[in-house]
């Protein structure tokens, strides 16, 4: 009998179900987008309840798209939006609060409050930063009446989205060691919940799920995915990773969504950057030991790109960004710096705020879409700056996944600012890939990483062509830019 | 109530196919294709430029679709879309075909690569987005050509490629009747000594014909010993169409 995996990618904008075939090929796709609620400037919420109807909904599509029923599944994966915070109700299971997205900055002041940046960079790996859900969770209970004192009776629970889904299909609290390594109060070198870490953020011990790996099978669902065996949670990113097959040292990725991630394989010890990066898990299997990774976060490329198009309103949808950009023959000499709440990887600052830099009256709009575009570029290239110094070693080649690799000229000029071959897998859709990958490696479905290596082959590849002066020039623009756009929040603008 | 109006009848007409084939039109090529007068398809032109709809190129004369009709929504689709609202669907039949797949669209009488995947073997391949394809010679040419109201334009000859490139334009006719009668099209060895390609039409929601996808490869991989594709594959690249299709909005089927 033919089976199948599916994977559930609970993401930013939306959430999707892919079902894949034995041979790592996407055999149906269902997509829901949900509403991002922005109750002040830099607040983003999502309704969780609407999350999970979407989830039932896709699900429920990928299969009937396909003529499938529950009975052709060999298990199911789950991929989400990481550090998106939640608080439930154990009894009703109903949220207390909207969930607070990892977008979100309106922790900036209790972030200031809990000390030093690199204050616990050696346990958790992460710098302090609204980002992570530690801090989310605390102001959740700092705000929500009464919350903290039913924490501490575990009368609620803390979740991110994977445990949030977990939870809703098999009654289960708990979360994979790639989620838990990104709310600050997990411990790198134990892969538990550490005591100093919990007490110094302020969140009861009581509320924490269970700290499993990425690949078991947490519990069997019931309701619509009756009888499936849940078999897989990873963060986004690290599903990438995962869907990606960098399963050596030295292997990364670049996934280009909602903001940009790259990640690099660091094998099974944590390696601490010296130039912004994030520690981080990368995967765990099973009971082998965990792989590290070393990640440059950029938090707004594709979200420019939505921005442009929602709140400009100069094109009608994503892709048609790349036609108005060839409609110039470069950026006219503007630079468009994304820090619409503050600067990730590897600058973390959180008072800077986005800009166009080089306006003259020679800019047109299609010169604005050029700066959009390159900024991803950019971006990538700081990273990828910041992981060559981290690690000592040249990039010789980046592996690109996710939606924006559609776009053949951001993936040229990528491949020009970074001056090495950019290449895309056959599946774009590494991150659902990954979920599938570590669920079917849960049941058996597949047998091994090396099994699943042979699925990756090169589905496209960009080649350098800029000479090194254009390119050395324009970096130097970009840096100048970014420098433009720091220390611009002041005390007073988070007063009401 | 009054019957329709035939002049709008007739501009309606004029919009379609000005929109179907993404390209530029003389307004003989126009006359000939509605069996109208040059006169009454002249008269309608200068209306339909007066408000935007149409644009005539200050080169060449012709005219294609204006800006103003793109603005109130139109069967224009941005090749860049097209691509990335097939990413899956393409990157799925290059994996089952183990073959390289690209996506075309009409442009200017020749077939547009708006994707290109490479064959999944890791080889050295070059990525051909951008290039143009002869559209008599390619299978994603006949799809595109067999859907296309106006068809090729007789002003220049069917250049051969090949001993079996289709030179006749009646030939062609006949050609393109059969890949709209079975819904694909082949190109065996007739762009490239040992080299076949397949295609199949992706549409729209209105049954519009916006693009072709397909696969290429060595003819002893794509085609049996008599030299006819083989099957399994034609239905891989028929499936990916419809799978496209679907995306796009047409009804599936």
């Amino acid at each position: 009998m033919n089976t199948y995996i599916a994977a559930i990618d609970q993401g930013t904008t939306s959430s999707r179900c892919i079902v894949f075939d034995h041979g790592g090929a996407i055999v149906s796709v269902s997509q829901k987008e949900h509403r991002q609620i922005f109750p002040k400037p830099g607040w983003v919420e999502h309704d969780a309840e609407e999350i999970w109807a979407n989830v039932l909904d896709v699900v429920h599509g990928a299969l009937q798209k396909a003529s499938l029923t529950v009975h052709d599944l060999a298990a199911v994966g789950i991929t989400n939006q990481r550090e998106t915070t939640l608080v439930w109700d154990k009894a009703t299971g109903k949220p207390v609060h909207n969930a607070i997205v990892w977008q979100d900055t309106r922790t900036d002041q209790l972030v200031k409050e809990l000390g030093e940046q690199n204050r616990f960079r050696d346990k958790c790996g992460l710098p302090l930063a609204t980002y992570f859900s530690g801090p989310k969770v605390r102001w959740l209970l700092d705000h929500v009446d009464g919350l903290r004192e039913r924490g501490e009776r575990g009368e609620v629970l803390f979740g991110t989205m994977d445990t949030w889904l977990i939870w809703k299909l098999t009654g289960r609290h708990v979360t994979d060691v790639t989620n838990a390594s990104r709310t600050m109060l997990m411990n790198l070198e134990t892969l538990d919940w550490d005591d100093e870490l919990v007490d110094a953020i302020g969140v009861p011990k009581a509320m924490l799920p269970e700290i499993r790996s990425s690949a078991e099978v947490y519990g069997t669902a019931t309701g619509t995915l009756e009888g499936v065996p849940v078999a897989s949670a990873l963060g986004d990113q690290q599903a990438a990773l995962f869907g990606q097959t960098c399963y050596s040292p030295g292997e990364g990725k670049c996934t280009y969504g909602t903001g940009s991630f790259l990640l690099v394989n660091t094998g099974d010890k944590p390696v601490v950057s010296e130039n912004g990066l994030l520690t981080t898990v990368g995967y765990k299997i099973g009971d082998q030991p965990a792989a590290y990774a070393l990640e440059g976060a950029i938090a707004v490329t594709g979200a420019l790109v939505q921005w442009f198009r929602d709140k400009m309103g100069l094109i009608s949808s994503a892709p048609e960004i790349e036609t108005l950009a060839r409609s110039v023959e470069d950026n006219g000499g503007a630079y468009f710096v994304p820090a619409f709440s503050g600067l990730f990887a590897p600058h973390w600052r959180s008072d800077a705020r986005g800009i166009i830099a080089g306006l003259t009256g020679y800019i047109d709009k299609g010169h604005i879409a050029r700066a959009v575009l390159e900024a991803t570029a950019w971006q990538t290239r700081e990273v990828v700056d910041a992981m060559n110094a981290d690690s000592g070693v040249e990039l010789v080649a980046l592996k690109v996944d996710g939606g924006m690799t559609a776009n053949n000229l951001l993936m040229g000029f990528l491949s020009d600012v970074l001056d090495v071959p950019v290449v895309r897998p056959i599946v774009a859709e590494t991150t659902c890939l990954g979920a599938a990958y570590a669920a079917g490696l849960a049941v058996g479905y597949w047998s091994d990483t090396e099994s699943l290596r042979e699925n990756w082959h090169k589905a496209a590849e960009w080649l350098p062509t800029m000479d090194a002066r254009t390119r050395d020039k324009g970096y130097r623009k970009w840096k100048k830019a970014v420098e433009r756009t720091v220390g611009w929040i002041d005390e007073d603008d988070n007063d009401e | 109530m009054p019957g329709p109006i035939q002049s709008i009848e007739r501009a309606a007409a004029v919009l379609r196919l000005l929109a179907s084939g993404a390209r530029q039109m003389g307004v003989a090529e126009l006359a000939r294709a509605l069996e109208l007068p040059k006169p009454t398809v002249h008269g309608i032109l200068r209306t339909l430029q007066l408000v935007g709809f149409v644009e005539q190129s200050p080169d060449t004369g012709k005219y294609q679709l204006g800006a103003a009709l793109f603005h109130i929504g139109s069967s224009y689709l941005d090749g860049n879309e097209l691509r990335t609202r097939a990413l899956n669907w393409s990157d799925s039949l290059a994996s089952r075909s183990m073959e390289s797949v690209r996506i075309g669209t009409l442009h200017e009488n020749q077939v547009l690569v708006v994707h290109h995947v490479f064959r999944p073997d890791n080889s050295r391949q070059v990525l051909e987005v951008g290039a143009l394809l002869p559209s008599h010679a390619s299978a994603l040419g006949k799809v595109l050509l067999a859907d296309d109201p106006v068809g090729l334009t007789d002003d220049e000859p069917l250049k051969a490629y090949t001993p079996a490139t289709i030179t006749d334009p009646d030939r062609l006719g006949d050609a393109l009747e059969q890949v709209r009668q079975r819904g694909w099209a082949s190109d065996v060895e007739e762009l490239v000594e040992g080299e076949v390609s397949l295609a199949a039409p992706i549409r729209d929601r209105r049954a519009v014909t916006v693009g072709a996808v397909g696969i290429s490869g060595p003819v002893e991989r794509l085609c049996d010993e008599n030299k006819q594709p083989r099957t399994e594959l034609v239905s891989y690249v028929r499936e990916a169409a419809r799978s496209i299709s679907r995306e796009l909005g047409a009804i599936p089927w």
